[in-house]
């Protein structure tokens, strides 16, 4: 228990008076114990900070206090009250940092221990010293300084350890700031214009070295100085900036030139930290000229790297307010349209140049739509005119950069208002047949149509804009080319095809996901009844040669624009109505099992369990449960739809599986028996699959399905068993259909809750090694693998089975199987020895054949693994 | 065949108290063809180089292995590392050869031919060394050597 002398102290010195302070250290000298020592440490604090005058006593109390600096402790194991290291670092460092007045002795101790050679010792020094800097000023520093200075330097320019670097750059930066910030008597010098002279003094040269070998670590250190204040980062960035822009014309080479721009980087990033009122008291302004012919200059090299750098300090250039001209920002706009095109091989500065394009488009709208928005569309229509000229690979890739450019500008409200006319228009020419169209094109145009929306989701009136603009745009150009012509045009099929219709169905979900839903009710009434009843009138185009009845007995043409329905009707939120909901899932229902075309039944059952999903509980939503089962029986009874009647199982019990309805725990029952369908088994198998994965489509979260975070952990602690037992009572044919269920359940569930369940199914994991089925293999390669490391002692008792089984599956035809085997040959390795020793030979000999895998990722693994079997009872390991 | 082989290679390196440091090169990014399952890759000078990188830190941040100082060739089968000891008289020079030797020799394929060598002109028995990493027997019998074993095993142990 803790020593009655300490609750004695804090009485006494709550009643504050000097003796009994006096007395208080008295008793703490020599003291050991970690809880009187956090109560120690709590009373001298309380001491100081409830400003007990004490006189005399400082230097005292601060010799009692900080012969325990720095803590070395280790708490005993099985330690009841649970005292970490880190609580008395912690409450050593509130007393010794709480008071200037301490500040004359601590700040010898500090330097002292940065300077040891105890890597703890120097980050706690390092950490206290930041600490005291929020409530030292200049006077208590000003002797420290240069020996402060030049350890943190010292640990900088040499350290291996990356938290020492960070902790030292932390350090740096608190002091600077408090040099910065400190009140000064009207006589006192201000240091900081010295303590920064010299730290320039002491890194510029380096900045400056060829061989460039402390360049970082000067530039960290001058950055971390930089960063502390306003006047800091004027004063470094006034003789910093110069000689770089000098050096980087005095190197030619352009990686050297790539690292001094980084650099540059750097110091500009620093100024967004600050704002200045009057624009000719910033810094860059007198560099700006400078800055800019360097980055157009970076931005025209041949190297990748140094174009990437360039973008990125364009950015920055571009970010502070009111600095490049409209001169600069033409010729700006002019270098990202040339970057935007470039090759196959430099793809990384293209994107680089499509996010910066994006970045500034939102500051400088005016001058992106005036010197870059006439370029692209000219761009986009060269596809008309150019296309016999150009050859057509070429063509293609330029046409696909264009649609990029397009969409990653529109990041600003005006500018959407040009693009999204743009792609439209375009899209509208692919379906009138001027255009030569592959569906990769109109697929390309849809993916720049999503990041469009994508982009507009922030701001709710662009995103109505797009909304209003686009969906009826595209549902008229979708509902056009499934009407029955004579001429059947080959262009119009593109429009219908599974992936272009996927595309289309994707832009819509993601125009619609975000809508309010005042909003969306007012969209929902004029979509509806178009597929239900025909009604076209707010299409742009609405005179069709015949009606629009895709549930009725319509063409297979416009049963398959189901699937846009689906994209629409289940993205809209929870709490919107739609209009004729009960005829709308009785034809969903119908549609479902249409044979004739799988893509418009599916989309038809995604449809279906999309707004199952969202249905409040009640009698409307336990009558379309009824309709879905019946529906579900009568498929599966009858021969010919049975596949359609599957998949509708698997969707509804999605449906229900994700907002844990009762019903589903019957229908995933009915699932699993399917496992030893002769038919559906395979299908069934594969599943569940879905039923544990997210899809992308529909029941999604951001589509504002009802989806419980645990459904995963659910859904393996109610059915695993029975699916084990599935396994055991089903006929051979049949068992892999059920271990690959299984395995389906087990991957998708996170490992945390996987790793204890696991025991109990080993028997049944190791059974599936010898499965022949890549999909089993992998998911039990990856199961294992994590036992292997967490329970070694119940894996030793099957070392055998493993070693062979593991053996075998490093030679598997499919290279993720080779890899997942040979990542558990290496978790063997945490077996004990002497289980393993028997097999050493055995095990490096075979693993010698994975070494020369003619894929890297393989021998990569291969080496690991056979390195440590290498070190298995050797000596030295 | 070791001189000063007391204590465990850092030991050796700390001979020099103040090195100079080299930036760390980033992980290799997995390119689309290494995850192809039909294109085979070939093994490179950087695939070489992330063997030594995996075993001992300090050897990279050292420059004591660079890849512009491994050439390889894959199908002759051969691979040729020279390493660069962080002075000239640094006396774990051997021993710092006999490790990477040994991690070759675990992680190549068998029809690989080594040779490990110092780089020309920045050692003080440069052909010394080299010498006797070349001769096969006395590599072998140093690997005999239980002592040697423990101290290029602690080398090749991988640092957590």
């Amino acid at each position: 228990m803790y020593s009655p002398c300490y609750k004695w102290i804090a009485i006494q010195c709550s009643v504050s008076s000097l003796t009994s302070c006096d007395h208080g250290k008295k008793v703490m000298d020599g003291e050991k114990d970690p809880r009187n020592l956090l109560v120690a440490f709590r009373i001298v604090h309380d001491l100081i900070s409830k400003d007990y005058s004490l006189g005399p006593f400082v230097e005292e109390l601060f010799e009692v206090t900080s012969c325990y600096f720095p803590i070395d402790f280790t708490p005993p194991p099985n330690d009841p009250y649970g005292i970490q290291r880190d609580d008395l670092i912690l409450s050593l460092r509130a007393v010794l940092a709480s008071t200037p007045r301490f500040a004359e002795f601590l700040l010898p101790l500090l330097i002292e221990k940065v300077d040891s050679e105890i890597l703890s010792a120097k980050l706690d020094s390092l950490q206290t010293l930041n600490a005291c800097c929020s409530v030292y000023g200049q006077k208590e520093l000003k002797d420290f300084l240069p020996s402060l200075w030049a350890s943190i330097r010292r640990e900088v320019f040499q350290t291996a350890s990356e938290r020492v670097e960070a902790e030292g750059l932390a350090a740096l930066h608190s002091l600077t700031a408090c040099l910065s910030c400190s009140v000064l008597r009207a006589d006192a010098e201000d240091l900081l214009d010295s303590f920064l002279s010299n730290i320039l003094q002491d890194c510029r040269h380096h900045l400056c070295e060829p061989d460039m070998k402390l360049v970082w670590p000067s530039a960290k250190l001058l950055q971390a100085a930089a960063g502390a204040s306003a006047r800091a980062c004027e004063h470094i960035t006034s003789t910093v900036l110069p000689l770089l822009l000098e050096q980087f014309h005095k190197h030619s080479q352009s990686n050297q030139r790539r690292t001094i721009l980084e650099m540059i980087l750097g110091f500009l990033k620093l100024q967004q930290k600050w704002s200045y009122e009057d624009k000719d008291e910033r810094p860059l302004t007198r560099f700006k000229d400078q800055l800019c012919s360097l980055v157009f200059m970076a931005l025209t090299d041949p190297s990748t790297q140094l174009q990437l750098v360039g973008i990125r300090t364009l950015t920055v250039l571009g970010s502070q307010p009111d600095l490049l001209s409209s001169g600069d920002l033409e010729l700006a706009v002019g270098h990202l349209y040339r970057l935007s095109f470039l090759e196959e091989d430099s793809e990384s500065c293209r994107v680089a140049a499509l996010e910066a394009s994006g970045t500034l488009t939102t500051l400088y709208p005016g001058a992106f739509s005036s010197h870059l928005l006439p370029k692209l569309a000219k761009e986009l229509h060269k596809g008309k005119s150019d296309v016999a000229r150009e050859d057509g690979l070429m063509k293609c890739s330029r046409h696909f950069c264009c649609l990029q450019a397009l969409s990653a500008i529109s990041t600003h409200p005006s500018i959407v208002r040009e693009t999204l006319p743009l792609l439209l228009q375009r899209l509208c020419q692919a379906n009138k047949g001027n255009v030569v169209t592959e569906s990769s094109e109109v697929i390309a145009i849809c993916q720049s149509l999503q990041q469009v929306a994508e982009k507009c989701q922030q701001d709710p009136e662009s995103y109505w804009y797009f909304h209003e603009t686009a969906i009826p745009c595209l549902f008229g150009l979708a509902v056009q080319a499934s009407m029955p012509e004579k001429e059947s045009s080959v262009l119009r099929k593109v429009l219908l095809e599974d992936e272009v219709l996927a595309a289309l169905a994707s832009v819509i979900g993601t125009a619609t996901t975000h809508l309010s839903p005042e909003l969306a009710a007012q969209s929902v009434t004029c979509i509806v009844p178009l597929f239900l009843d025909g009604n076209t009138s707010f299409l742009p185009e609405n005179s069709f040669p015949s009606r629009f009845q895709p549930f009725q007995d319509g063409s297979s043409a416009q049963r398959r624009l189901v699937a846009l329905l689906t994209a629409f009707v289940c993205s809209l939120p929870r709490n919107v109505e739609i209009p004729q909901l009960n005829q709308l899932m009785r034809e969903l229902l119908e549609q479902s099992c249409c044979h004739s075309c799988p893509f418009a039944s599916t989309a038809a059952a995604k449809c279906f369990a999309g707004l199952l999903n969202k249905q409040p509980p009640g009698q409307q939503l336990d009558e379309f449960l009824q309709l879905a089962v019946d529906t579900v029986e009568t498929g599966l009874a009858s021969g010919s739809s049975r596949n359609q009647a599957f998949v509708l199982l698997l969707w509804v019990t999605k449906a229900l599986v994700l907002r844990y309805h009762p019903l589903s725990a019957c229908l995933t029952t009915r699932l699993m028996g399917l496992l030893s369908d002769p038919e559906l088994g395979p299908a069934a198998a594969d599943g569940f699959s879905l039923l544990m994965s997210d899809c992308t489509d529909v029941l999604t979260r951001a589509g504002h399905a009802d989806v419980r975070i645990m459904f995963r952990q659910r859904f393996f602690t109610d059915n695993v068993p029975a699916l084990v037992q599935g396994f055991h009572a089903a006929p051979q044919d049949v068992k892999p259909n059920y271990l690959k269920g299984l395995s389906h359940v087990l991957n998708r569930l996170p490992k945390p809750v996987l790793l204890p369940e696991l025991p109990t199914l080993l028997s049944l994991l190791l059974e599936a090694l010898s499965c022949h089925d890549s999909v089993v293999q992998l998911s039990t390669l990856s199961c294992l693998q994590p036992l292997l490391l967490e329970s070694p002692q119940i894996m030793s008792l099957h070392i055998d089975t493993l070693v062979t089984k593991f053996l075998t599956l490093s030679s598997s035809h499919s290279m993720a199987v080779r890899i997942a085997a040979l990542q558990c040959m290496h978790a063997l390795t945490r077996l004990p020895a002497p289980v393993l020793l028997p097999y050493k030979s055995q095990v490096i000999r075979a693993l010698a054949k994975p070494l020369d895998d003619k894929k890297r990722l393989v021998r990569k693994e291969a080496v690991s693994a056979r390195g440590e079997w290498f070190l298995l009872g050797s000596p030295g390991s | 065949m070791v001189g000063g082989g007391e204590g465990g290679g850092r030991v050796g390196l700390l001979e020099n108290a103040n090195p100079l440091i080299y930036e760390r090169s980033g992980e290799r990014p997995v390119t689309a063809g290494e995850e192809d399952e039909q294109v085979p890759d070939s093994i490179d000078a950087r695939e070489i180089f992330d063997i030594h990188h995996c075993w001992e830190l300090a050897d990279e941040e050292l420059n004591v292995v660079e890849q512009v100082r491994i050439q390889v060739s894959d199908p002759e089968s051969t691979v040729a590392v020279a390493f660069t000891p962080t002075i000239p008289h640094c006396s774990m020079a051997t021993l710092i050869g006999l490790s990477i030797k040994v991690k070759l020799l675990r992680s190549l394929p068998q029809r690989f031919k080594m040779d490990v060598h110092i780089t020309p002109g920045t050692h003080a028995s440069e052909h010394a060394v080299n010498k006797q990493l070349a001769d096969k027997e006395r590599v072998a019998a140093a690997l005999e050597n239980t002592h040697l074993l423990e101290v290029v095993n602690q080398c090749l142990s991988a640092r957590s």
